[in-house]
């Protein structure tokens, strides 16, 4: 067997993982496993400027591969950079390993130069944490985290590693285990038969059903079967933010995004339901609104691999647990073999009724000829130039919400972005992580000038690896979403939300060795968009001015039910 | 509504600081937590007094199994079980009318003075934590000086056992 040091053992475990790019920033406590790092070319490493860019770079790949990314970063001020990103994939169950320096075993406990205790502030945010105690631990340490990552609910798997752990001179038998076992860890594997089946009955004998799909379609690959399923029973599908594109986003059966900022017939559909069908959904508050409004006629069918997302906010009446794929599977086994079909005569009504709530929003927004573009006309002149086919890699604020709104997703894992914790500066990190390694993808980030300066410096590692992602900015001189909530609620006190000093933005991508763009006029939009995706080997800054009065609707009146939306500033449900 | 959860996890270092982190992390309460090694050394065995609805006790049994570390959780106010809290009481006796008051009443909740010295007594008691809390009502009339009360253990009672 082969002799190797814990430095060596991290990196060989990590090419035994299938793992290609690893993303990180050195310091003291990794100089050995940076070194070993140095002296192989199986795992290239991706210098950032910052290790919270790491985190979003490895957690990005994720949402586009499936598999868990990973990040490597120093003790204390290296590790706590890390931890919004990792809060980050938490929220939304993302698979990750973020390897973390810590200082020698011996010093730890004695505020010793860079400790931090990063098992202890990572925990609320991680699916589990190793501290490694033995570098011969290593191998089935590392393998371990990458199996808790990908495997039940996904999460990030923090293991932190003393420096001692890897000294070059110290070797071990290395050899990477084939397989885990862990008498704690057992996800659960396929759904109760019984209450498929019960869940079948139900839709089945529902007059006004709907389809209500997440994320958990989306890392659970099971976007066709849900396709499939959604044909056969003739229902209407509603995808949450984080699950658009695990439903054809074209597909005339779609109703597009549910919730605070969903689609009004979206939010219509919900509130008249007589079955709720949710698969890798949460219920979180950002979808129900008030809980004890929430659909108030409905069944609620829950289907979800974290028993723990079950009846935790709404009661569910039949509750499966286990893998979406293999349970909608089954779904679509009884629904051909029933011997009666859905109600046809009450599908034929739903729809009626759903298509008159299309025609009266139907996301329509005002246009202004004379003024500055709409936010909304960028996201659809994004969703032609690149034919609806692009990784959309959107920041936070209201950028997001238009590009949830306006990009028409007709595959999963192309829209990446911060659902949960919402964490601005994710955008530009996302899209490089997607970039290299889809690199002739086409890869937007949609971001506002907020957002965007939050994690700029990655110009800078975009100009040393060439990743020429293109830069939609949104414009509008000010933290939208914000200053949309102060319109709303506090009598357009605009609080700290207007940004002053900006910088040329042209000016900056192209200090870094990008090409920067600006434009103010629509006229000029499709051309210059045609233009910047035409670069193919370039980055693009595309600082976009748009209207910075306007507001993102329909959005919910707080603690209402799903139907009660403003439609318009001055228009209500 | 009081639960009594029983929980069955990995004894690893960190193990315990997950499961606390996790209550204050969501919001659950916690009145008594005793935890440790069974007699696989391997194992820890720990006992949760909560206050909750059946809902947030739902919750934080689901969340619980969910830890990585926790091999199993029972919430034993489900069916028939034992509880049993230790306390030790230190109290003022200083007079003979004092000591011979503590020792009765120590008597009555078949407690044992396990510690004297020319002005103290300290007894120990073990039984439910409403015997314990009804031992100090009753001796509200000494001056107590010091109550240490280990929180409480359970088990199922009859043939189930919570094992691997």
């Amino acid at each position: 067997m082969e002799l190797l040091s814990g430095a060596e053992m991290v990196i060989r475990a990590l090419r035994d993982e299938g793992v290609q790019h690893i993303y990180g920033y050195p310091g003291g406590a990794l100089l050995h496993v940076y070194d070993a790092i140095f002296q192989q070319d199986e795992v290239q490493h991706v210098l950032v400027r910052h290790e919270q860019a790491a985190t979003h770079m490895a957690d990005a790949y994720a949402r586009a591969t499936g598999k868990a990314g990973v990040a490597l970063v120093t003790s204390g001020p290296g590790a706590t950079n890390a931890v919004t990103g990792i809060a980050t994939a938490y929220m939304d169950s993302i698979p990750m390993v973020v390897i973390t320096g810590q200082v020698m075993s011996f010093l730890i406990g004695e505020d010793a130069f860079q400790e931090t205790d990063m098992i202890g502030i990572s925990r609320p945010v991680v699916k589990h944490s190793f501290s490694v105690q033995r570098p011969e631990d290593i191998p089935s340490i590392i393998k371990k985290a990458f199996h808790i990552a990908q495997t039940g609910r996904p999460g990030p798997v923090v293991v932190d590693i003393p420096k001692d752990m890897t000294t070059p001179t110290e070797r071990y038998e290395y050899e990477y285990p084939k397989s885990v076992k862990m008498r704690s860890y057992n996800p659960v594997s396929r759904g109760h038969s019984g209450q498929i089946k019960k869940a079948v009955d139900l839709l089945l004998g529902a007059k006004r059903p709907v389809i209500y799909s997440g994320g958990g379609i989306i890392m659970g690959d099971a976007h066709v079967e849900l396709a499939e399923l959604a044909r056969s029973l003739n229902v209407p599908v509603t995808n949450t933010l984080m699950g658009l594109g695990g439903f054809p986003g074209t597909d005339r059966q779609f109703v597009g995004m549910l919730g605070m900022h969903g689609s009004y017939e979206a939010n219509m559909v919900m509130h008249h339901a007589d079955v709720v069908l949710a698969i890798g959904a949460r219920f979180d508050d950002r979808v129900t609104n008030g809980v004890d409004k929430f659909c108030p006629t409905a069944k609620i069918i829950h289907v979800d691999i974290d028993p723990a997302s079950i009846s935790k906010t709404i009661t569910a009446d039949i509750p499966i647990v286990g893998p979406a794929r293999d349970i909608i599977k089954e779904m679509i086994q009884l629904v051909k073999g029933a011997k009666t079909g859905p109600d046809a005569e009450a599908a034929k009504q739903w729809w009626q009724q759903i298509d008159e709530w299309r025609a009266r929003h139907g996301g329509r927004f005002d246009i202004n000829d004379e003024g500055l573009m709409k936010p909304q006309q960028v996201i659809e002149m994004l969703s032609k130039v690149t034919n609806g086919d692009a990784y959309v890699c959107s920041d936070v604020g209201q950028h997001q919400m238009f590009a949830a709104q306006y990009y028409k997703f007709n595959q999963p894992k192309r829209w990446i972005n911060s659902g949960g914790l919402g964490t601005m500066g994710f955008g530009l990190p996302a899209a490089m992580g997607v970039k290299m390694n889809f690199p002739d993808a086409h890869v937007a980030c949609v971001t506002g000038e907020g957002s965007i300066q939050m994690n700029i410096q990655e110009l800078s590692t975009c100009q040393q690896y060439d990743i020429p992602v293109k830069i939609i900015c949104l414009n509008n001189q000010s933290l939208g979403m914000v200053r949309q909530w102060q319109d709303m609620n506090y009598e357009s006190r605009h609080s700290q939300s207007y940004m002053k000093s900006l910088p040329d933005f042209v000016k900056l991508a192209e200090s870094y060795g990008h090409v920067g763009m600006k434009v103010d006029k629509y006229a000029d939009l499709e051309g210059a968009m045609t233009e910047a995706f035409a670069m193919t080997d370039r980055l693009v800054f595309m600082d976009i001015a748009v209207d910075p009065f306007e507001h993102v609707y329909p959005m919910q009146v707080p603690r209402g039910a799903m139907r009660d939306m403003w439609l318009s500033k001055t228009e209500r449900t | 509504m009081r639960h009594i959860l029983s929980v069955l996890l990995e004894n690893e270092p960190g193990a315990l600081s997950r499961v606390v982190g996790l209550f204050s992390q969501r919001n659950f309460n916690i009145e008594t937590l005793t935890v440790a090694a069974t007699d696989d050394g391997t194992l820890s065995r720990m006992t949760v007094t909560t206050l909750g609805s059946d809902k947030v006790v739902e919750q934080i049994t689901k969340q619980l199994n969910k830890l990585i570390d926790v091999i199993k959780v029972v919430d034993l106010t489900e069916g028939e079980h034992i509880e049993r809290e230790l306390m030790l009481i230190k109290l003022k006796a200083n007079s003979s009318a004092a000591r011979d008051e503590i020792k009765r009443t120590a008597d009555i909740f078949r407690g044992q003075v396990i510690d004297a010295t020319p002005n103290t007594f300290t007894v120990q008691l073990a039984g439910s934590s409403d015997k314990l809390d009804a031992f100090i009502n009753a001796l509200s009339g000494a001056s107590l000086l010091e109550v240490v009360r280990s929180g409480v253990s359970g088990i199922a009672r009859g043939e189930k056992v919570l094992s691997l």
